[in-house]
């Protein structure tokens, strides 16, 4: 499997090897089209680890120009916004280093908990949950919850399953182990699942925990909603 | 299949990486589990829900100062 992907690769050339050679023969231009192209995704990545607006601007900007200085190190084993998101991390969590002075910060932080890892709201969700709240009260919904995780589970939720990176990516990313990345992963969705349950079950009262358990029997309403 | 070997495997279920034989004992497992059946459902649905909603917008006119400065930045260094 490996082998044809390998091969795959080979003959497919990412769209971004032809940008990144311009830019290695000086044209700043094709720089410019990579800096649009996943300014973006940094800032999110960014966001989530510092959990600060004006850190996140200073690692987006600091994180492209590294990039754009140390680009003669870019080998092309991986994708460039593999290696790209690996800068931010790093700026990130200098960042946090400089505002928590002599405090170490590291990928690892909190990760020990098990909070959250057993599933306990077994509640069916609303049809459309998200539609219940508004825009800005949706977003600070899930802004709330996904900052009440350890940050090590923030940022591998949210390069794997918001970004859309493989497992090995976003092990790459955040050098990390492949089953590091994996158990992070799982925890990271099935908390997140857990808060955000408070808000977008079915308006059922108590019922609805025994109803889950029976199958075909699940919550449905049924006029008392509350 | 109990829940906890379910659980262990949600994120292969989501992911859809699952041999074919593992497959079928999940459908078995969660014709009669209406437990497992809501945590994989709605994990689906939190996995859905921040895919959709960027909760860090960047404004078009902060993108615009921010792309400005780096290639600023850019075209002074090397």
């Amino acid at each position: 499997m490996s082998t044809i992907q390998s091969l795959a690769g080979q003959n497919e050339q990412h769209p971004d090897v032809a940008l990144i050679e311009r830019v290695r023969a000086g044209d700043l231009s094709a720089y410019d089209t990579l800096v649009r192209k996943y300014e973006r995704q940094l800032f999110r990545i960014a966001q989530h680890i510092t959990q600060n607006r004006e850190d996140a601007e200073d690692v987006m900007q600091d994180a492209f120009l590294k990039a754009y200085e140390k680009l003669d190190q870019f080998q092309g084993n991986s994708k460039f916004y593999t290696w790209l998101v690996r800068i931010a991390v790093n700026e990130s969590l200098m960042r946090l280093r400089k505002r928590r002075t002599g405090k170490l910060v590291s990928m690892d932080e909190d990760v020990q908990t098990e909070e959250g890892s057993v599933p306990r709201d077994f509640a069916d969700w609303a049809p459309n949950p998200e539609q219940n709240y508004n825009q800005s009260e949706l977003a600070e919904i899930l802004k709330k919850t996904i900052q009440g995780l350890p940050q090590g589970f923030r940022v591998v939720f949210a390069l794997r399953d918001v970004d859309g990176l493989s497992t090995e990516e976003t092990a790459e990313a955040l050098g990390l182990s492949v089953p590091a990345v994996k158990s992070r992963l799982l925890r990271a969705r099935l908390q997140l699942r857990e808060r955000l349950s408070r808000y977008f079950k079915r308006k059922t009262p108590a019922a609805s925990q025994s109803q889950a358990s029976a199958k075909g029997n699940g919550p449905r309403g049924d006029g008392v909603e509350a | 299949m109990t829940c906890t070997e379910f659980l262990e495997i949600l994120d292969d279920v989501i992911d859809e990486s699952i041999a074919a034989e593992t497959r079928a004992e999940i459908e078995v497992h969660l014709k009669k589990c209406g437990h497992c059946e809501v945590v994989l459902d709605t994990t689906r649905k939190t996995i859905e829900i921040y895919r959709c909603h960027e909760i860090y917008e960047l404004p078009t006119d902060v993108s615009e100062r921010l792309h400005v400065a780096i290639m600023t930045k850019c075209s002074k260094a090397k």
